[in-house]
């Protein structure tokens, strides 16, 4: 019993002083670039780029891996943001192609489980339990975390309603 | 000082353009009064600022004058019922405006009774506080009736707060073929003359400056005859140049001061209200009447009998075309739908969208008149500098378009972009048939969404932050709880003298 103790105390000392010494001897500097763009995203982690949060695709998009159209939360505006931070060219016709999206509820599918409002990383979702959830419009980032989730498949994404107040005159056509 | 203004009449307005009025026949024809339509379709926002929220219900039966939907927020505008009648739906309508998409509305039945609520007018409005006035004002849901539809009250209030020395009232109606303030001078003077009083005595001002384009004369014969004795308002003839009624170049005209670039007119202490605007006030404060009606416009070649009619807000404009005489051929050479003047009116794809505040004419213009905006080809830019002349707030339109024909939206802010009134002077005097304003309009749009899409980034961020607090604060919450539950048992335990029991519940 004692020599079990002991022996075990002792790997984890000796195992924690190399770890301590390793941080201190082998510190990576992570990239002040990562952490500016890290602080451009959106923050909400949806994981729809397919990296691990927003951390991870800032640090993908930093060292060229990935593109800077990889975020569809953030869309067209946020890529572009992030493609003149980086000072490259990048295409965004795949965006705009299919325009920002957002989750809405089909009523008459909704059970009110709750298990969409757990997984939304902006608390869009409202609704309590066994009774009809709702999507606010304005605060939804379109990241569809919550239609996996959904056991009816009541949640689908739509493209954003045009209203009078997203409405922009359309460029005339250049002689 | 008197150097520069004499050195300025000497100069002449250098700014703007002389587009053909069209305004004769129709200002000359007396105003008709129409009828009330069978329902009337009524925008919950027919002003700048927040929509109004309405407080009836749907099967509810309401008298004319009264409240539909109440203002929402610091600048907004209640909205009342024209006539009376009964509630039918709440629901999204056709807005006048060029998209063709629609705006939450109440849609009213009337009852052919057209019978009043009760009014609650003043008999001596010039006793009445400034504040009171404004208060008046503001729950008649008075809006700005040249054509932006600024609450007026919200206005009034401002100058007040802000001790403006002058009010300008615009009489000047510079967009062609619009001529429903010029018909209001002649017909009611006295009655604007009062409402300029009210107007005065509300922001305290010391004098008001009406400014008239001099293609009125009788107009401001009229409006001199009705200031006759009253020191505080002077009647001024301006000269017939667009864009005179736009509320900076006006200042300048009439008081020799330039409204700052990114200034209001408050700023330099000067205030600008519509004629029809002052008429409005005057029926609020004495009469206790909301704004239900306006005077409008009804011109174009198609139109059989163009002039001014006396219509209520909430009407289609296909019934309002009907009732002025229906169009020509019935409507075979229609070219363009136009609410608002010809310059700076909105296009609109079909008549079934309703009459609002802010609607100052109705236009049906055949193909002879809208030849050479819609037809010509558009060729390249020759850098005459026309546009640039014309420019009556000093920008440089040929090379923000430029910029903007490329997408570089924020290259154009340095060159004025913001500052631009889209008055549409600059595409009117193109040689090169360039379409300049769209251009802007584009541009501003553009802009305005990518700052709503910074807005929203900023929201995520703050979202995403908040619910991770929340989540961190419920876990510790349930530890705490848990150990509290854990450690209340130890206790109980502990006083009867029993070994404590694992945690029978399961987490």
């Amino acid at each position: 019993m004692i020599a079990a103790i002991l022996s075990l105390t002792l790997l984890g000392a000796v195992l924690g002083a190399v770890l301590g010494v390793a941080n201190k001897f082998l510190h990576v500097e992570s990239s002040a670039l990562a952490g500016e763009l890290i602080e451009m995203m959106p923050g909400s982690n949806c994981g729809q780029c397919g990296f691990p949060g927003c951390s991870g695709a800032a640090a993908a998009i930093a060292d060229g891996t990935a593109s800077p159209a990889c975020c569809p939360a953030g869309g067209k505006t946020l890529a572009a943001q992030l493609a003149a931070k980086l000072g490259v060219a990048v295409d965004l016709s795949g965006l705009s192609g299919e325009g920002p999206k957002i989750a809405t509820v089909a009523e008459e599918l909704c059970i009110g489980c709750c298990r969409c409002g757990k997984v939304c990383p902006t608390d869009a979702i409202l609704g309590a339990a066994r009774q009809i959830h709702d999507v606010l419009r304005e605060a939804c980032t379109g990241c569809a975390s919550c239609v996996e989730k959904c056991p009816t498949g009541a949640l689908v994404m739509r493209p954003v309603p045009v209203t009078l107040q997203h409405w922009v005159m359309p460029k005339p056509l250049a002689a | 000082m008197k150097f520069m203004k004499l050195f300025r009449r000497l100069k002449g307005i250098g700014w703007g353009v002389h587009p053909a009025d069209h305004k004769r026949p129709a200002a000359d024809a007396p105003v008709r009064a129409m009828p009330v339509s069978a329902r009337l379709y009524l925008p919950l926002q027919q002003h700048l600022g927040g929509p109004a929220r309405p407080v009836v219900l749907v099967g509810q039966k309401v008298r004319k004058g009264e409240l539909l939907a109440e203002a929402q927020g610091a600048v907004s505008a209640p909205v009342h019922a024209p006539t009376s009648g009964v509630v039918v739906a709440v629901t999204e309508v056709a807005a006048p405006h060029p998209s063709g998409l629609t705006l939450p509305a109440i849609i009213l039945e009337a009852d052919g009774l057209d019978e009043w609520t009760e009014l609650r007018g003043c008999d001596a409005p010039f006793a009445l506080s400034a504040a009171e006035i404004g208060r008046r004002v503001a729950a008649a849901g008075v809006v700005g009736l040249g054509g932006a539809a600024f609450p007026s009250a919200v206005k009034l209030v401002g100058a007040a707060r802000a001790r403006v020395a002058a009010l300008v009232i615009n009489g000047g109606e510079c967009e062609p073929y619009l001529s429903c303030d010029d018909r209001l001078m002649r017909d009611s003077a006295p009655a604007i003359v009062d409402g300029i009083r009210l107007m005065l005595r509300a922001t305290g001002a010391g004098r008001a400056l009406v400014g008239i384009e001099d293609n009125k004369p009788e107009a401001i014969a009229a409006m001199r005859a009705a200031v006759a004795g009253i020191g505080a308002v002077r009647i001024h003839a301006v000269p017939a140049r667009y864009p005179m009624g736009s509320e900076k170049q006006l200042i300048q005209v009439l008081t020799g001061i330039e409204v700052p670039a990114d200034g209001r007119p408050a700023d330099i202490g000067v205030i600008v209200h519509n004629v029809g605007t002052a008429l409005a006030v005057r029926a609020a404060v004495r009469e206790g009447k909301p704004l239900i009606s306006r005077l409008l416009t009804v011109n174009g070649r198609c139109a059989n009998r163009p002039g001014n009619i006396e219509v209520r807000i909430g009407t289609l404009a296909e019934e309002v075309i009907a009732f002025a005489g229906g169009l020509k051929g019935d409507g075979l050479g229609l070219a363009r739908r136009v609410i608002g003047g010809p310059m700076m009116g909105v296009q609109i794809p079909h008549w079934r969208v309703p009459v609002v505040k802010g609607t100052s004419g109705i236009l049906a213009l055949d193909a002879t008149e809208v030849d050479g905006i819609a037809g010509r080809e558009t060729a390249p830019c020759i850098r005459c500098g026309s546009c640039v002349k014309a420019c009556p707030m000093g920008l440089l339109p040929l090379e923000m378009s430029a910029r903007i024909r490329n997408g570089a939206f924020a290259e154009a802010i340095p060159f004025g972009l913001k500052d631009c009134i889209a008055c549409g002077c600059c595409a009117y005097v193109c040689p090169s048939h360039i379409p300049l304003v769209q251009y802007f309009a584009h541009a501003k749009g553009e802009l305005a969404g990518q700052e709503r899409d910074r807005l929203r980034a900023e929201a995520t961020k703050k979202m995403a932050r908040q619910r991770q607090e929340r989540v961190e604060r419920e876990a510790r919450e349930k530890a705490e709880a848990a150990a509290r539950r854990k450690a209340g048992r130890a206790a109980a335990a502990g006083k009867q003298g029993e070994p404590a029991c694992f945690n029978p519940r399961p987490d």
